[in-house]
């Protein structure tokens, strides 16, 4: 077991990926010559040539669909969107065409496409590099979509992906890149779907996902010495959402609490309540609460950013009120 | 070309015609439900590429006009008519509707809603054929009115960079939607628009088939054999409206009235005949065995073929493990 980066984990799925199959090739902006805004694809082009690991001009849309038409052939691209922000000018071709072309053709086309997007909040880089599309993604039919919190996962995540038949959205976060985690040396694969318990506990369930889950486990080990045993669940794949799983750890602790970076309204939060409500309602010994960004365009002044996104302090202070405390 | 292959041209184009024709009235009579957009008067354009590319290997991609794009391909037309009929037995399994056709046996992409989002997807196309080293290329018919989209732009980028071996063919019906070309485009001539981008292009007459042939063999030939793409711009006129749905207001009663002296059917039939191919009476012949065929086979199978179930409905999301 070795300890790696984010960034180096997602470095090895692609060098494994493109190493077994000729078919995979990565694509995107600066991920080549350059090797990557994060270094997740850094030397790769030296090994596998600009067939494989192409540089794209900035047409997302464009390489976006390039990549869609590429998979209804047997191919299987990683796309990189470089921020974010810049999907939403590939959501076209990932909307329209990726999530609906296996569908719409009664089954008869398979898109075995993955797109990577660095999503949130990183360090004052405004508006308009700092969104947060996962509710996004999540609403859109024929997509999947997973979000790693760990090294480990960024590598299983991306591995499993790769070898999907289904279109695969892969929310990784800016802040990320150079978290440290163990990843174990054998190859392996994250499923992409249901949850993952990353602390057991009994008093209440803290529902995270990506960046979240770290406030989340920051918060519950500062709870812990306060007696308060919280549950950390891991979301991480956020569609299909694993309603089984977020019911199973409701009955166990029956309250829920749910940490997003994502403006509240449509989004994870949201979803995840109205889930625990249909299959838990009468589980909870109290209304489930959310932690979530201020409704706001991420402001540039440091200040004021760090204000509309919550933190481990927000998390703590929304257990004790979910508990009475 | 042999005598018989010129016939059997013209059979294409009017059975292109009298299938369509036959879809309008199913429309009429709500058989047919969603949008339907119609093909007479182009037929030239789809017949005559695809007769000179390699059909059923090289992949083809259309937008919503699709239908007879589909079955010069090698779609079987009771397929193409049992899925506007939303029916189990559809080429999309009643899932995609009239501007969704696919047929992946006969590397039959698909049609698209999206006005331009074909486009990268004919050059992801390309780009798998070129990965895997095979000499198949990629054809993308569309409109006039998708070269204003971005995808126009970004993917001939991409496309003359890359080398990718793909064949983009412009109807240019002068219209889109409703919106005449000189009223949206500030350059009208198509192919000139590809220019900037280092894509060899040309422009011809999409009424008459022979014109068509001659030039997609040159283009088609080009793609293959130096890899890289190639715009094709046919002249051509929808004497129909946009979909069914179409006043025609935004077009005179006159220009429909002249393109009509130029249909492609009109133009290919006389010449058949000065040759001695083909005559009066023969051609009605023609007429009427597609005219039954299509009654009594196609539109019969459609009518005939079950609804998809109600149960099946989440079916195609994802692909099924283990299928």
């Amino acid at each position: 077991m070795a300890e790696m980066m984010y960034w180096q984990a997602i470095l090895r799925a692609h060098d494994e990926e493109l190493a077994r199959d000729p078919l995979v090739f990565a694509m995107g902006e600066d991920i080549g010559v350059a090797g990557g805004t994060y270094k997740a694809t850094s030397g790769l082009y030296a090994k596998y040539g600009p067939e494989r690991v192409i540089d794209t001009p900035i047409s997302e849309n464009s390489y976006t669909g390039i990549g869609v038409g590429a998979a209804m052939l047997g191919c299987r691209p990683i796309v990189e969107i470089m921020s974010v922000n810049f999907a939403w000018l590939a959501m076209d071709q990932l909307m329209n065409n990726a999530a609906k072309i296996h569908y719409m053709s009664g089954g008869k086309i398979r898109c075995p496409f993955v797109m990577r997007v660095p999503g949130g909040t990183a360090h004052q880089l405004g508006a308009q590099h700092s969104a947060r599309m996962e509710k996004v993604f999540m609403g859109i039919s024929g997509l999947r979509v997973v979000t790693p919190a760990t090294p480990r996962d960024a590598y299983g995540l991306l591995k499993s992906a790769v070898r999907s038949d289904d279109p695969v959205v892969l929310i990784e976060h800016e802040s990320m890149y150079n978290l440290k985690g163990e990843v174990p040396d054998e190859e392996f694969f994250t499923p992409l779907e249901g949850v993952e318990v990353m602390r057991p506990g009994r008093d209440l369930s803290i529902f995270a996902y990506n960046i979240s889950v770290h406030w989340a486990l920051q918060a519950a080990e500062r709870l812990a010495k306060e007696g308060i045993e919280a549950e950390v669940i891991d979301l991480r794949a956020l569609k299909p959402l694993d309603r089984a799983g977020i019911a199973a750890s409701v009955r166990k602790t029956h309250r829920a609490l749910i940490v997003e970076e994502d403006e509240a309204p449509v989004g994870v939060g949201a979803e995840v309540m109205a889930l625990i409500n249909e299959d838990a309602f009468f589980e909870l010994d109290a209304a489930p609460v959310r932690v979530h960004a201020k409704d706001v365009p991420i402001p540039y002044n440091r200040r004021l950013e760090k204000a509309a996104i919550p933190n481990a302090d927000d998390v703590v202070a929304a257990a004790k009120k979910l508990l009475g405390k | 070309m042999e005598a018989s292959d010129r016939k059997r041209l013209l059979r294409e184009m009017l059975f292109a015609r009298r299938f369509e024709e036959r879809c309008a009235q199913a429309y009429q009579e709500r058989e047919i439900g969603g949008f339907l957009h119609l093909y007479p008067g182009q037929e030239a354009c789809a017949i005559g590429v695809l007769e000179k590319a390699r059909k059923g290997q090289d992949y083809v991609v259309t937008g919503y006009r699709d239908h007879i794009h589909a079955i010069q391909c090698g779609a079987d037309p009771k397929e193409v008519m049992a899925e506007l009929y939303g029916k189990e037995t559809g080429s999309s399994r009643g899932r995609g509707g009239s501007m969704h056709i696919y047929d992946v046996d006969h590397h039959f992409m698909g049609g698209y809603a999206l006005v331009g989002g074909p486009f990268p997807l004919a050059a992801g196309f390309a780009k798998a054929i070129k990965l895997r080293g095979g000499d198949e290329i990629a054809i993308c018919f569309l409109g006039d009115g998708a070269n204003n989209q971005g995808t126009f732009h970004e993917t001939m980028n991409m496309a003359s960079l890359w080398k990718l071996p793909v064949l983009f063919v412009c109807e240019n019906n002068l219209y889109g939607i409703g919106t005449a070309i000189e009223r949206a485009s500030s350059e009208i001539n198509q192919y000139l628009r590809v220019a900037p981008y280092k894509i060899a292009a040309s422009q011809v007459d999409g009424q008459d088939i022979d014109v068509v042939m001659a030039e997609a063999e040159k283009a088609i030939t080009h793609v293959r054999e130096k890899k890289e793409p190639y715009f094709l711009e046919l002249m051509t006129y929808r004497l129909r409206g946009h979909s069914m749905s179409d006043s025609g207001a935004y077009r005179s009663k006159e220009e429909v009235e002249q393109w009509a002296q130029r249909d492609p059917i009109g133009i290919f039939k006389k010449r058949l005949e000065e040759a001695g191919i083909i005559d009066a009476a023969a051609f009605q012949a023609m007429d009427e065995e597609i005219l039954e065929q299509i009654e009594n086979e196609i539109v019969r199978f459609a009518l005939a073929s079950p609804e998809p179930r109600v149960e099946d409905l989440e079916r195609y999301v994802y692909v099924a493990e283990g299928a």
